[in-house]
């Protein structure tokens, strides 16, 4: 076990667990944060999607001796009150199903449209095609991600 | 509750009720049964519980959707709380069979109109006025000749003094205002800023973690187990051996995962260790077997067949496959000596009390149950084992625990959706009329792999529909739309061979049968000819059926848990290689309740199909499962979405559900367009093994 220190939402979190820790289970047993998510274990789902230093990364494969001093932002500290454009265009063009994945998946528009603000429908399609969603919701994730990107 | 002077409450079943008015109408508590319950605060807050489990079919709000349509609520004053187990309180809790609104439409109205008139009887009696004066509309009482309004915060307290009527009037659905319209989910603003609604999120003070091992091979149990290494881990509590489950129980997730890979547990036989292989060879053999158990016979199917100018005989088979609800299996429990606390995502809390009851030996009043929304469902959480196993975790541990399946769990955990394959025999008269049907539904523990009332019984004369199960230790469950998310795509697919075979278009072959069914209907059927007749002729229409230059088209129509959905599918050729690009549904389910989330229901099913049908396997080699997670099980992505453009018949008959009846039309319309695009019969599931796909295979 080790101390580490993470730079989370804008905060700083204290954690004392082994090295190869991955992020996911820090942010969700350790730290309280359990907005993202565990879906498979293996970086083949995206239900653990998190921002790290601004890029999709799957926390689930990601060990916490890893992070060091690098920026991580979870689906609690995307916006200060639910009011990022993606947040707000997911609630819009009404997303969610079982919304379990959504998490993930918003956390992945996030950094294709801080890369690409004005993505088409194939940039669209490339960058959330490793998010899987069980419920098939597809059509409104990629309308709600084009609506946000109007918007920014 | 709505934290301020709770006023009028009707609990419209329990002996608790609050209201005497309502508790001594107990004629109409019993003759009414709504199944709902609701409040409204001073502030003209309204609450209202939601029954059901809620796991993406949208429950949480069409449910009090159609209770504040008829309380003419003003909806942006409504709250949705997720209500625990009640048996006393509501009548079905659980989720499934798409029964929930067929089950409750009725309830919910009354529920609705009855506060709406309480509330307006509250206002006429402060008015002095006659309630026949009264209006209500958007959470007010109006009074026009005064022009005197109130809120219904305001009248609660005095409308929950009257006497609660033993029928009140509904609405014309002309006047429906929520009903019908879009309305966004009630939790989405939880879903999009990550708050932990889900079972897996579920956190209590003081409570421990545990991973269950369980045999990796169907038919085996455990020989011996060597924890001494794990038990010595870091944050590891325990290693505790029960049943046929070792369970790991520790303080966090991951220590729990790493300990695990040190228990060494050894097993052996314990019935048939079966392969994917075996069960090829064996459906050969039960379909040729004497034991099939007769499920439908109408006339005189041997001499149909031997006087048939034309005879179509053809097969069809489905692989095992799991549900993979993207929230894997969990629960937790705490059981102590004054009762049991159970906590976590499931279809069916009333049969895991029951179940948790029966093991522990308690009564089941000594047991709660909690329902946390649920990531997924599509049956698996209808099985209760993961939550039994966890009660039975605590007891043995004496500790709150919370229990978590892995997605690999999750995978090789059973209750898939059974493996089947079909015979369809169809006898053609000289004008290619189908004057003969034969079908043998085999499958590995699948009871009646057919459903011998549907569509196309009723429309032939002579008709033997059986089926017969082979018993394994690989366990089965329902799947989404059970039984028919693979006999809609085999029976449509044969259908439309039948029709080729006739030299007729697939739409006029249907149309005909159904022709036949309703003029002369050959013993009882369970469809409604006219429904069903409505749906095939708007999705020809709709989809421009047989009118597209360079597009091949596929039909498929299905009866599917009382709801009637027709899809024609497009296909175009890219490369040499038919692709999928567009899926017209048209549904009638009668009065459609939200559309933004009957839309949800009808593209995710057509996904959820399309995407079973084109890519779901799952395999066994010496009883162990050979798909463990997503890097070798392939689930549908974006990028392998088809357009999707679904329809609604608008007949306001009482509505019945959508969480299933869109999906199993849907392998059927697929296979029929590639058919029609490529002269290749897909009669196998899942389609990219198909030699047609065997160079697009990689690269997902």
């Amino acid at each position: 076990m080790a101390m580490f220190t993470l730079q989370i939402n804008g905060k700083e979190y204290r954690a004392d667990v082994a090295a190869d820790t991955p992020v996911l289970w820090v942010l969700r047993d350790h730290l309280g944060l359990v907005g993202t998510k565990f879906g498979c274990g293996i970086a083949q789902c995206g239900a653990c999607t998190i921002l790290f230093e601004g890029n999709a990364v799957r926390s689930c494969v990601l060990p916490i001796s890893a992070v060091k001093t690098s920026k991580i932002t979870t689906i609690e500290g995307l916006s200060e009150n639910g009011d990022h454009p993606l947040q707000i265009a997911w609630d819009e063009v009404d997303v969610p199903q079982c919304g379990y994945c959504q998490a993930g998946q918003i956390m992945t528009a996030a950094a294709l449209l801080k890369r690409t603000p004005k993505p088409t429908v194939e940039e669209i399609d490339n960058a959330m095609h490793g998010n899987i969603c069980r419920c098939g919701a597809y059509h409104r994730i990629r309308e709600a991600v084009l609506s946000a990107a109007k918007k920014i | 509750m709505t934290g301020g002077g709770l006023l009028l409450r009707f609990s419209w079943f329990s002996a608790e009720a609050e209201i005497p008015a309502v508790m001594t109408k107990a004629n109409f508590i019993g003759e009414l049964g709504i199944n709902s319950y609701l409040s409204i605060a001073t502030d003209g807050t309204i609450t209202i519980f939601s029954p059901n489990p809620e796991l993406g079919q949208n429950i949480m709000t069409s449910f009090p959707m159609i209770v504040a349509e008829e309380l003419d609520a003003d909806w942006t004053k409504v709250k949705v709380v997720q209500a625990p187990l009640d048996t006393q309180k509501f009548e079905r809790q659980l989720t499934g069979g798409s029964g929930a609104i067929p089950h409750s439409w009725k309830r919910l109205r009354t529920a609705g109109a009855t506060a709406r008139y309480l509330l307006m009887a509250a206002a006429a009696n402060r008015w002095k006025v006659e309630p026949s004066e009264c209006t209500a509309s958007n959470g007010f009482v109006l009074h026009a000749k005064s022009g005197n309004k109130l809120g219904y915060g305001e009248l609660a307290d005095e409308a929950s003094k009257i006497a609660v009527p033993a029928e009140v009037p509904l609405k014309s659905r002309k006047d429906f205002k929520i009903i019908g319209s879009s309305v966004r989910n009630v939790e989405n603003k939880k879903i999009i800023t990550g708050k932990g609604i889900f079972g897996l999120d579920f956190y209590r003070e003081g409570m421990v973690l545990a991973m269950i091992q369980r045999p990796t091979a169907f038919g085996t149990k455990i020989k011996s187990v060597d924890a001494s290494a794990a038990k010595a881990m870091p944050g590891i509590i325990d290693v505790v051996t029960f049943k046929n489950n070792v369970a790991i129980v520790g303080k966090s997730t991951w220590e729990i995962m790493k300990a695990r890979k040190a228990v060494k547990i050894e097993y052996e036989k314990d019935g048939n260790i079966e392969s994917t292989s075996d069960h090829d060879r064996l459906f050969v053999s039960l379909l040729n077997s004497d034991q099939a158990k007769v499920r439908r016979k109408d006339g005189d199917v041997e001499t149909a067949f031997k006087n048939a100018a034309k005879i179509v005989k053809s097969e069809y088979q489905c692989p095992f496959i799991p549900h993979n609800p993207m929230e894997p299996m969990n629960f937790f429990a705490d059981v102590r000596a004054d009762g049991v606390e159970l906590v976590g995502p499931t279809q069916t809390p009333a049969s895991a009390r029951t179940a948790t009851a029966k093991l522990l030996n308690i009564p089941e009043d000594k047991i709660t149950v909690t329902i946390t929304r649920l990531g997924g469902g599509f049956g698996r959480r209808l099985k209760f084992d993961y939550v039994v196993e966890a009660a039975e975790l605590s007891s043995i541990i004496k500790k709150p625990v919370k229990v978590i399946w892995s997605r690999e769990d999750d995978m090789m955990g059973g209750s898939y959706r059974p493996a089947v394959r079909y015979r369809f025999e169809a006898a053609l008269d000289e004008k290619g009329n189908m004057v003969g049907y034969k079908l043998r539904g085999v499958g590995i523990n699948v009871n009646n792999s057919t459903r011998e009332d549907n569509f196309p019984s009723g429309a032939v004369e002579n008709l033997l529909i059986d089926s017969v199960e082979h018993i394994s230790p690989i366990t089965t469950g329902p799947w989404r739309a059970p039984v028919t998310n693979f006999l809609a795509y085999a029976e449509q697919s044969f259908l439309d061979e039948v029709a080729v075979a006739a030299g007729k278009d697939p739409v006029q072959f249907r149309l005909e049968l159904l022709q036949k069914a309703r003029m002369n209907s050959v013993g009882a059927i369970k469809y409604n000819i006219d429904r069903m007749e409505t749906v095939i002729k708007q999705a020809a229409e709709k989809s421009g059926w047989g009118t597209k230059k360079g597009v091949s088209q596929g039909f498929s129509v299905y009866f599917s848990h009382a709801s009637y959905v027709a899809q024609v599918c497009d296909v175009v050729m890219i490369s040499g290689k038919p692709a999928v690009k567009k899926i017209v549904a048209v549904s009638d389910c009668g009065e459609v309740i939200n559309k933004s989330g009957a839309l949800q229901q009808v593209m995710g099913a057509i996904v959820d199909g399309y995407g079973h049908a084109m890519y779901g396997k799952l395999t066994f080699k010496d009883g162990v499962p050979g798909e463990k997670n997503f890097g070798e099980y392939r689930l549908i992505r974006m990028k392998e979405i088809p357009e999707i453009e679904a329809h609604f018949i608008d007949n306001g008959i009482d509505p019945t559900g959508l969480g299933e009846p869109a999906l199993p039309p849907t392998g059927g319309a697929v296979a029929n367009a590639i058919f029609k695009a490529t002269g290749i019969r897909l009669k196998n599931q899942p389609f990219i093994d198909q030699p047609l796909y065997n160079s697009a295979k990689k690269g997902f």
